[in-house]
């Protein structure tokens, strides 16, 4: 059986020729969760942005292919990409506010989607939302898919959102840091939610996020990213375990833990730093040679 | 949320002062020959320069008074409102319709669509707009059509600029990405995803517009380049009533105060209507 997503070799450049992604290579299996973590500019969600095909213009891809349930993204045709994509991919963004158009009524905003491209009847799409609503737990459905988004508080915004990527069937959903935007409390129910349907639609998800903690709650596999290359990957438990690369175990180290909240002030060690920065190097002028 | 109610009930006042004034003019406009006292042309010279009804030597049926040849203000406004109303809506609604169009599509596609539509805004703009409508109305030839014409050919810019802009910056936000994500097709996100968030500001600068129309309508009659000068109109009023201002005051007021209303109508009910179009502040 093919993999839900196989990326092989992915290399970005911006325009200037700056490199954003450095030969990234990663897999999700059917129906498993790979997270993956990196700090802020690590190009996390560059790599997602490439799988649904939405990359900024400024942002290019020189090498690499994508497959999609084992379909070459690269190979399609933009239109025949396009329709793959959405019917097999869907995301659950950062910050819900915007991902939801503030001039539409929630209730059409899911329905379309199921409606449109998928090609279902507006009974079946209907009830198939009410469904996920309450599978997010949602209890009020008839308030919520009449309210517009500014008049649902940010946990809820999040739950609808989860509800529409679930609600299509992907078989595979970005999530990127779904749950940054939102308090401490809500992000608790929120990553669960997240778990629960995950479980129960089998569903693979590629979880981007910047916090360990969340790696070890909700993820099978791991891929530690820098500077836009996978610097270490491995199942999640046999990374906390023994983690392998110096700039893993920094990470880990400036985790804040409950013991000792101390801890998280601690910053990426200088060493680890040049380290990093000589295998970027490194990479990167092995690659430039037949690149050049 | 306390800030969206506060706007929403400053926005009561404006909306129904604004509305039942145009509402009161366009009635008037519409049925002005069941309305309007006497016949707006029929000139004698017995009557002339009647003062408004509260002035000595005051005639009953002619409310505003008369100018100095003998014709009956009142019915000469509203017969004008038809004039500025008609040019109101059909020069308003063409400019809105090609500059929102173009403006929609240079903001939401972006790169060369953009490029080549800005160019062309900048160019219109760099002329001097009340010159540029005398010019357009010489070529064009005088007449109620080409009032309108010339009006929309200037005026397309004002909407084509602002709804660029607009959609720019919606076309960046993560619910049209989701939408491409979804597989929609450009068009289908500009028309379904886009628009929808623009609209409030189309339909206040579409208010905003016809305000402006009517304005520009009482130049070019003020010039006597608009309608043919029998009709009245009021620019041309206004220019009339500059001659007798001190033999006849209200034949200058009384059309300046309708088309000062009118145009601050306009424009307080677009902006009244757009908090009321737009779910986020309403
Ligand atoms: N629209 C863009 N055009 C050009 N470069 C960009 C653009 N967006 C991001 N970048 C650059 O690409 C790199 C990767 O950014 P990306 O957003 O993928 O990081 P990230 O890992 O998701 O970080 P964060 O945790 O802050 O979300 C960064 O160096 C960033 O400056
Ligand atoms: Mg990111």
């Amino acid at each position: 059986m093919s993999a839900c997503l196989d990326i092989i070799d992915l290399s970005a450049v911006l325009a200037n020729g700056q490199r954003v992604l450095r030969s990234v290579s990663l897999t999700v299996q059917p129906g498993e969760v790979r997270a993956l973590v990196g700090e802020s500019g690590a190009g996390k969600t560059m790599i997602g942005k490439a799988v649904l095909g939405v990359l900024p213009s400024s942002v290019r891809i020189v090498e690499g292919d994508m497959r999609l349930e084992g379909e070459d993204l690269g190979r399609l045709q933009p239109k025949a990409r396009r329709t793959l994509i959405g019917a097999r991919t869907a995301l659950i963004p950062q910050d819900p506010l915007t991902a939801l158009n503030p001039s539409r009524r929630i209730g059409p905003q899911m329905t379309d989607r199921l409606v449109r491209i998928l090609g279902w009847s507006g009974d079946k799409a209907d009830k198939r939302v009410r469904q996920l609503l309450d599978e997010v737990q949602i209890r009020e459905p008839d308030r919520v898919l009449r309210s517009y988004p500014h008049e649902l508080s940010g946990g809820m915004r999040q739950r609808v959102l989860i509800a529409a990527a679930f609600a299509a069937e992907p078989r595979l959903i970005v999530a990127d840091e779904p749950t940054t935007a939102l308090d401490v409390t809500v992000q608790k129910q929120i990553l669960r939610l997240i778990a629960e349907l995950q479980r129960e639609h089998g569903t693979a998800i590629l979880f981007v996020t910047h916090d360990l903690g969340v790696v070890a709650k909700i993820s099978q596999k791991v891929s530690v990213l820098y500077a836009g290359k996978v610097v270490e990957e491995a199942d999640t438990a046999t990374l906390f375990a023994s983690p392998q690369h110096p700039y893993t175990r920094a990470l880990m180290a400036a985790t804040p833990r409950y013991t000792d909240p101390f801890a998280s002030l601690k910053p990426v060690d200088e060493t680890v730093l040049a380290g990093l920065a000589a295998e970027i190097a490194a990479a990167d002028q092995a690659w430039s040679r037949p690149h050049g | 949320m306390d800030e969206a109610r506060i706007v929403r009930r400053g926005a009561g006042p404006r909306l129904w002062l604004a509305g039942g004034w145009l509402l009161l003019v366009l009635l008037a406009a519409i049925f002005a020959p069941l309305v309007a006292p006497q016949d707006p042309l029929a000139q004698d010279l017995m009557l002339e320069r009647l003062p408004p009804f509260w002035l000595d030597g005051a005639e009953p049926g002619y409310w505003l008074g008369t100018d100095s040849l003998g014709r009956d203000l009142l019915s000469r406004l509203i017969f004008g409102g038809r004039i500025a109303f008609i040019v109101a809506f059909a020069a308003a609604i063409a400019a809105c319709l090609v500059g929102s169009t173009l403006g929609l599509i240079a903001g939401y596609f972006g790169g060369w669509a953009d490029r080549i539509i800005s160019r062309i805004v900048d160019i219109w703009m760099a002329f001097p707009p009340v010159l540029f409508a005398i010019l357009l109305v010489a070529v064009l030839g005088t007449g109620l059509s080409s009032v309108i014409l010339a009006i929309a050919i200037i005026d397309w810019t004002r909407f084509c600029r602002v709804i660029r802009a607009e959609a720019m910056g919606q076309s960046r936000m993560d619910y049209v990405e989701n939408a491409r994500i979804a597989g929609y097709g450009r068009i289908g996100i500009m028309l379904r995803e886009v628009l929808p968030n623009v609209l409030p500001s189309i339909v206040a600068l579409l208010s905003l517009e016809m305000g402006i129309a009517v304005i520009v309508e009482a130049i070019l009659s003020f010039v006597n380049l608009s309608i043919s000068t029998d009709d009245p109109t009021w620019g041309g009023i206004i220019a009339e009533g500059r001659l007798s201002i001190h033999q006849a005051w209200w034949v200058l007021v009384f059309p300046l105060i309708t088309l000062i209303l009118t145009v601050l109508s306009f424009s307080q009910f677009g902006e009244a209507l757009k908090t009321r179009f737009d779910p986020v502040l309403r």
